[in-house]
């Protein structure tokens, strides 16, 4: 099967079950966001999948089980993350952040040579993530929503099929939102994209489908709507920010 | 795809940053006029011989920028790599040296052997015993490394396991005193391939040989800055667990970084036997291989140049002051490698960069 299946995952830290028995389906294409409050077990449940957080169960992409391979070789079989602070390499130019992110397949003698062009899969990416301007700039010196985009575009050279974005709006102005909103339309056009995300005005706009997450575990499932419409989830949000937009 | 083109590679990293083709043309011109014309005409011949003692530091230093500097990983233990290639070249200088059928000297000496060693034997061969100077530090550096690495041993942990092993070979070269002549190491080194080291001439072209050598390791150094390796390993030195996540091993490419240091200390190590005439434990112990990192510090870790500069600077300073202030340089060697730790992270090359920018401000990137 295709996509990303997630079967009883379990994480333990230290007798203490961040998650609890997940099951989970994301069918290629989709654009997944999974919310849920402080400490559900977002973050754990990418860090499984991404082979960073040691995990129980099974955890297959397009048919490979990732759970068990290193992090690096999860990252060859197309599953591509970010992080919830953004982990860019500041030293290096936004160019440098991109030709290195697209280049674990090169071989030695690429290697050690200078790269003397722009690989088109880069100049592609930087006009997707609109950072062309700002090619040779240092990546540190960028504001916060174009460094969460520079990730973006280092998972699209990284040739990524799956994406896993950690609150990639968090921080963001409102043009930035919407820009990032647009660019995951783009982006779901030939990826897997699933979000983690707590704002609620940007998840109705861009989400296709939602999961729930609540102390480990999955507690509801579905369309925005019907995510929404369910008590269980309302009663985990204490109505605060689920209310605002339950008209 | 019509609007792709070859567009030019600029970089205002510092950090990344190595020198354009243009700019390190003329950068290796400049030095290779210093070191070829100038030095030999201003300074006598033991100044001279001095030089190229420091010289060998500064190949080592370069070594060190690569591997720390760029790479992040703190090399307190590179006079192991020093001794094995000195020791290669000495081996090979000490049996070149005896008479045909004869032991070298200090066995004859010490007199509890009758045949050579049978790990001697392959010494008496130049070719091997060059290829060993700096291909056995590279494969022992392999091996290290591949063990370390992979463990995720890094940080302050790497430094003193590094620290550690310089102490390990100090002392089993100490203890085989019968072999390897023990605390007075290989001395009295007489013939370099041939050419008497006795006859200033012989001396001179000695120097050339590390002056060149220096270059050679420049310029292998700035290959691999400029590269796009250059680029991923200063990537790895700043994120370690997130180049992991775009698919690459950061194991692999810190042991890269890693060999060529060792090799470029093996290197200065066989280059410091006929320079200097002497490889012993004390030069290849925790304190030199501390001194290394000194120099290096001082010169700014991270740049190609000022490792070299800093090494040769540090060299001289603690020649200059201990002639006059024996005991004073312990002291002043501790500062030296605070100073820059803590005031000027990248050492006197960030300086010139600092200056660089006062003085053109109007060249800071839009
Ligand atoms: N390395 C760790 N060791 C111990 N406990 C951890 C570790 N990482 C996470 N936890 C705990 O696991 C639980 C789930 O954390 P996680 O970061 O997955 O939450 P989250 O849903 O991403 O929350 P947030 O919305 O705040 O980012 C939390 O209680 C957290 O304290
Ligand atoms: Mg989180």
């Amino acid at each position: 099967m295709t996509g990303l299946s997630v079967r009883q995952l379990r994480v333990v830290f230290d007798g203490f079950v961040a998650v609890d028995g997940v099951d989970l389906d994301v069918p290629s294409g989709d654009v997944r966001f999974i919310i849920g409050p402080n400490g559900a077990g977002k973050t754990t449940l990418i860090d499984a999948i991404t082979g960073l957080a040691k995990a129980g169960g099974s955890v297959t992409f397009d048919g490979q089980e990732l759970l068990g391979r290193k992090v690096h070789r999860i990252a060859r079989l197309g599953v591509g993350r970010t992080f919830q602070n953004s982990t860019v390499f500041e030293e290096l130019t936004v160019l440098q952040n991109l030709d290195i992110a697209a280049g674990w397949s090169r071989g030695p003698l690429t290697l050690l040579r200078r790269r003397t062009s722009v690989p088109p899969e880069v100049q592609h990416a930087l006009e997707t993530i609109r950072l062309t301007a700002a090619r040779d700039q240092l990546a540190g010196t960028l504001p916060h929503g174009q460094k969460q985009w520079l990730e973006i575009g280092m998972l699209l050279v990284q040739n990524a099929r799956l994406f896993l974005l950690d609150e990639p709006v968090a921080g963001m102005s409102h043009e930035e939102r919407d820009a990032t909103g647009q660019l995951l339309g783009e982006l779901s056009r030939d990826h897997t994209v699933v979000v983690i995300e707590h704002d609620m005005d940007f998840l109705r706009r861009f989400a296709r489908t939602v999961t729930v997450m609540h102390a480990g575990r999955i507690l509801s499932e579905g369309t925005v709507a019907e995510v929404q419409a369910d008590p269980r989830v309302q009663e985990v949000y204490l109505g605060h920010a689920m209310e605002a937009g339950n008209a | 795809m019509t609007m792709i083109q070859d567009a030019p590679i600029t970089s205002n990293s510092s950090a990344a940053k190595a020198p354009r083709r243009f700019q390190a043309l003329i950068g290796f011109g400049l030095a290779a006029v210093v070191l070829f014309g100038v030095a030999p005409v201003v300074l006598g011949d033991f100044r001279l011989s001095l030089l190229a003692k420091y010289l060998c530091m500064a190949i080592v230093a370069v070594g060190i920028g690569l591997a720390w500097g760029r790479g992040g990983m703190l090399t307190l233990g590179q006079g192991v790599f020093f001794g094995l290639g000195g020791y290669a070249m000495a081996m090979h200088l000490k049996l070149a040296d005896a008479e045909p059928g004869q032991l070298p000297d200090f066995m004859q000496l010490y007199g509890q052997l009758d045949a050579l060693p049978w790990w001697w034997k392959p010494f008496a061969n130049p070719a091997f015993a060059l290829a060993a100077t700096v291909l056995l530090p590279m494969l022992v550096a392999l091996l290290l490394g591949l063990l370390i690495f992979r463990r995720r041993v890094r940080g302050a942990y790497f430094a003193i396991l590094s620290q550690a092993l310089c102490a390990a070979l100090a002392i089993f070269l100490i203890g085989q005193q019968g072999t390897t002549g023990g605390t007075n190491g290989l001395t009295d080194i007489q013939g370099f391939f041939g050419y008497d080291l006795n006859d200033p001439l012989n001396r001179r072209t000695v120097y050339f040989v590390v002056a060149a050598a220096l270059l050679a390791v420049l310029g292998v150094a700035w290959q691999l800055m400029r590269s796009r390796y250059g680029e991923l390993l200063v990537a790895v030195r700043d994120g370690e667990e997130r180049v992991r996540f775009l698919g690459y091993d950061p194991a692999n490419v810190k042991l890269v970084a890693y060999v060529v240091a060792a090799g470029m200390a093996g290197l200065a190590g066989a280059l410091f036997v006929p320079a200097v005439g002497i490889i012993s434990p004390a030069l290849i112990g925790v304190v030199p291989s501390i001194e290394f990192v000194i120099g290096v510090a001082v010169g700014g870790r991270a740049s190609l140049v000022g490792p070299a500069l800093g090494a040769i600077a540090v060299a001289w300073a603690r020649t200059a002051l201990s002639e006059r202030l024996p005991s004073a340089w312990t002291y002043f060697e501790g500062l030296l490698f605070i100073l820059p730790v803590v005031f000027l992270p990248g050492g006197l090359a960030s300086l010139a960069g600092f200056l660089r920018r006062r003085r053109a401000p109007e060249e800071v990137p839009a």
